[in-house]
C-alpha cells in the first residue's frame, strides 16, 4: 500500500547504496578501532607480524601511560613483591614503579584551558551575537567579516609575534595566555554560530517584553537567553573540541606546566623504540570524549563546522 | 523577581550609576556587548599582525633578543621570492591541495549522494563517518606512522593482502615518491566527512517537485543529474571546496606528525617550513616576511574565490 513517487529510490537502489555506505564507513573507522585495541596489547603483541586481530587483553599499555618506571636487580625486586596489579604487571617485566608519569597533568591542563576558553569565548562571543543580531552596529558587515577573517590565518604566521608578545608580558607557558589565546582564535566561530542561532529566534518575544516594562538587558537575560541555550550548548562544544584538539599554538608555546596533551602524547616513548599502546592508550582516552561529544552533537554538526554558513 | 548578573551588578554600585545602567540606551548596549571581542581580537591578532609587517622589514632574531636590529627595507621579500626552496615548498603544498581537494570532493559527493537514497539505518552510519573529522588531528596523525609501518603496520597488511606486494618493500612515510601520497591518504580519511556533510546538504535542498517536473517531462536520469542535482548542489561543493582549501593552505598539525616534512623536504608544507624559518632556524625576520606572504596569498585567493561563489550562487 505504499505510495508511489518518481523521486523515491527503489529498494533495489537503497539495498546497494546502503552497502556501499556501510562498506566505506567500517573502512574508515578501522584505523579508530585500530588505536583503541593497539592500547589493550601488549607491546610484543602490537608489533606482531601478521598484524593481531585476536589477542590477549592486556593494560600494561595503560599502566605505561600514567607510570615512568626504572629497571631494578632480581635482589631489589625479590625483596620488594608487589603490592596490587599494576605493580605486579611492572614487575613481572623485572621493573618498578618510580612515579606517575606527565600524563595526567598534561590531560588536567588540556581540561583548564579547554573548559576556560570556552566558557570565555561563549559568553564573549553571545553578548557580541547578539548585538550583531538586534542592533544596528556601526560598520557591522566589515566587523563580521574581521572577526571571521582571523580565522583564516596560518596558526604558525601569528605564532611569530605572539611568541614574542607572550615572552615580554610572561604568558608564554602559562594556562591564562592559553586560554586568552584560544578564546581569542574562538571567538569567530562563536560569534558567528551564535548570532545564527539568535537570529533564528523570533523579535516579537522581546518586543513584547520590552512593552511590558522590560529593560533591555533584562530582555536579554530573560527572554533570549533561555531561548538561546540549544545554539549556546552546541557553540560552546564546538569551542571545546577546538581547544581540545589544537596543536599548533600549543607546541609552539607551551613547554612544560602548561603544555597540553596533544603535543605530550606523540613524545611518550617507552624502553627501545615508541611505546605504541601506551601511545595508543593515551590517544583513545584523548579521543573517546570527542567521540560521545560529536555523537550528541550530530544534528548541529553541519553548522558548527561550516561558521553556520550552512544551515539544515 | 530574579535579577540578571549586570543588574546585581547595578545593585551594588552606588546610586547614580547603578540607574543609569539599568536604563542604558540600545546603542550603549550594542557597543558594551561588542566591545570586549573587538578588543581581544585586536590585542591577540591584528596587534601581532601589526608587528609581523614591521618585523618583516627587518632582520630581527626572537634567539638574540639584545643584538642590533637593522631595517633592510624588502630585502626579506625579495629573498623569499627568488628562494629555489620555497617554491619547492608551494609545490608540496599545491600538490597537496590539489589531490586532497579533488579526492575529498569526489568521494565526499558519492557518498553524499549514496546516503541521500535514505536507506534504513543512514543517519547512524552518517554519524560514524563523520568520527575522523572531529578528531585531534596531532595525535591522530601520529598514530597513523604506527599504521605506515612496513611489515608490522595495518596499511601496509592490507596492501599486500589486497594486491600481493611485500608489505616490508615500502615505506609510505620514507619514500621519496610515496610521502606526498602519504599525507593526502590521511587527510582524505579525515576530511571526506567533511565535504560529505555539506554536499549532504545541497541535495537535501533541493525540492522533491522539480525531479518530478522532470520525471513528467520524460528527462532522463543521467540528464537529471547534469542539469538538476549538480548545478543545484555547486554552490554548496564550492562552500565546502572553500573550507579546505584555506585550512589545507594553512595544513600544520596533521603532516607535522606525520612526516614532519620528510623525507628531505619532499612534504614540507608552508606552514612546516615557516614554523622552521621562524622557530628552529630564528630568523624572525625573514620568517615574518614569510607569514606576510602567505597570508596575503591565503586572503587574495579566497577573496576571488568567494566572488566567483557568489556569482554561482546568484545564477
Amino acid at each position: 500500500m505504499s505510495k508511489w513517487s518518481p523521486t523515491e529510490p527503489s529498494n533495489l537502489q537503497k539495498w546497494l547504496a546502503g552497502s556501499l555506505v556501510v562498506i566505506y564507513a567500517l573502512v574508515t573507522l578501522l584505523p579508530l578501532l585500530w588505536i583503541i585495541s593497539t592500547g589493550f596489547k601488549t607491546p610484543a603483541d602490537s608489533i606482531a607480524y601478521p598484524p593481531k586481530i585476536l589477542f590477549n587483553p592486556s593494560l600494561e599499555g595503560y599502566v605505561n601511560l600514567f607510570t615512568t618506571q626504572t629497571r631494578q636487580t632480581e635482589e631489589y625486586l625479590a625483596n620488594n613483591p608487589p603490592t596490587n596489579w599494576y605493580e605486579q604487571l611492572v614487575h613481572d617485566k623485572g621493573m618498578v614503579i618510580a612515579g606517575p608519569s606527565r600524563y595526567g597533568e598534561r590531560f588536567f591542563n588540556s581540561i583548564i584551558i579547554g573548559f576556560g576558553s570556552t566558557f570565555l569565548s561563549v559568553f564573549l562571543g553571545t553578548l557580541a551575537a547578539y548585538a550583531f543580531s538586534r542592533f544596528k552596529v556601526p560598520l557591522k558587515d566589515d566587523l563580521l567579516f574581521f572577526i571571521l577573517s582571523t580565522r583564516m590565518m596560518p596558526p604558525i604566521a601569528v605564532a611569530i609575534p605572539i611568541f614574542l608578545m607572550f615572552r615580554s608580558l610572561g604568558l608564554s607557558d602559562t594556562h591564562a595566555g592559553m586560554i586568552l589565546l584560544y578564546t581569542a582564535v574562538n571567538l569567530s566561530l562563536a560569534v558567528w554560530l551564535l548570532k545564527g542561532f539568535i537570529d533564528e529566534i523570533p523579535l516579537e518575544y522581546e518586543e513584547a517584553a520590552l512593552i511590558d516594562g522590560y529593560t533591555r538587558l533584562q530582555a536579554f537575560f530573560k527572554v533570549v537567553l533561555p531561548q538561546a541555550t540549544t545554539g549556546i550548548a552546541s557553540t560552546a562544544i564546538f569551542c571545546l573540541i577546538f581547544a581540545w584538539n589544537e596543536y599548533a599554538f600549543a607546541v609552539l608555546l607551551t613547554s612544560g606546566s602548561a603544555q597540553t596533551a596533544p603535543p605530550f602524547i606523540p613524545t611518550i616513548i617507552g624502553v627501545g623504540g615508541q611505546d605504541w599502546p601506551a601511545v595508543a592508550a593515551g590517544a583513545t582516552l584523548f579521543l573517546l570524549p570527542v567521540m560521545v561529544f560529536t555523537i550528541l552533537l550530530r544534528k548541529h554538526l553541519l553548522r558548527g563546522i561550516t561558521f553556520g554558513a550552512v544551515r539544515k | 523577581m530574579e535579577i540578571s548578573p549586570l543588574e546585581k551588578a547595578a545593585v551594588a554600585t552606588p546610586k547614580r550609576f547603578r540607574r543609569s545602567i539599568q536604563r542604558l540606551s540600545d546603542r550603549a548596549v550594542a557597543w558594551i556587548f561588542v566591545g570586549p571581542t573587538i578588543l581581544l581580537l585586536l590585542a591577540v591578532n591584528i596587534f601581532p599582525l601589526v608587528w609581523t609587517i614591521r618585523l618583516s622589514f627587518t632582520n630581527y632574531r626572537a634567539n638574540r633578543p639584545n643584538a642590533d636590529v637593522k631595517f633592510i627595507g624588502l630585502r626579506n621579500y625579495e629573498r623569499i621570492l627568488t628562494d629555489s626552496d620555497i617554491w619547492q615548498t608551494m609545490q608540496a603544498t599545491a600538490h597537496f591541495l590539489c589531490w586532497t581537494i579533488i579526492l575529498q570532493v569526489a568521494i565526499g559527493f558519492a557518498l553524499a549522494w549514496l546516503i541521500n537514497r535514505k536507506f534504513k539505518g543512514s543517519g547512524l552510519w552518517t554519524t560514524i563517518i563523520v568520527l575522523p573529522m572531529m578528531l585531534s588531528p596531532a595525535v591522530v596523525g601520529n598514530f597513523w606512522t604506527f599504521l605506515y609501518q612496513p611489515q608490522i603496520g595495518l596499511f601496509n597488511y592490507l596492501i599486500s593482502f589486497l594486491s600481493g606486494v611485500d608489505p616490508s618493500s615500502f615505506t609510505m612515510i620514507g619514500e621519496v615518491n610515496l610521502a606526498p601520497w602519504a599525507i593526502v591518504i590521511v587527510d582524505t580519511w579525515m576530511w571526506t566527512p567533511f565535504v560529505m556533510l555539506i554536499c549532504l546538504a545541497g541535495l537535501r535542498s533541493i525540492p522533491d517537485y522539480i525531479y518530478e517536473a522532470a520525471e513528467c517531462d520524460r528527462a532522463s536520469k543521467w540528464r537529471q543529474f547534469w542539469t538538476i542535482t549538480l548545478p543545484m548542489v555547486l554552490p554548496f561543493l564550492m562552500l565546502a571546496v572553500l573550507f579546505r582549501g584555506i585550512e589545507n593552505f594553512k595544513m600544520f598539525d596533521l603532516v607535522v606528525l606525520l612526516t614532519g616534512g620528510g623525507p628531505g623536504s619532499t612534504t614540507e608544507l608552508t606552514s612546516i617550513n615557516l614554523k622552521r624559518e621562524a622557530f628552529e632556524k630564528w630568523r624572525t625576520g625573514y620568517a615574518s616576511a614569510y607569514a606576510v606572504i602567505l597570508f596575503v596569498t591565503i586572503f587574495g585567493l579566497a577573496s576571488i574565490y568567494v566572488k566567483a561563489l557568489n556569482k554561482v550562487k546568484d545564477r
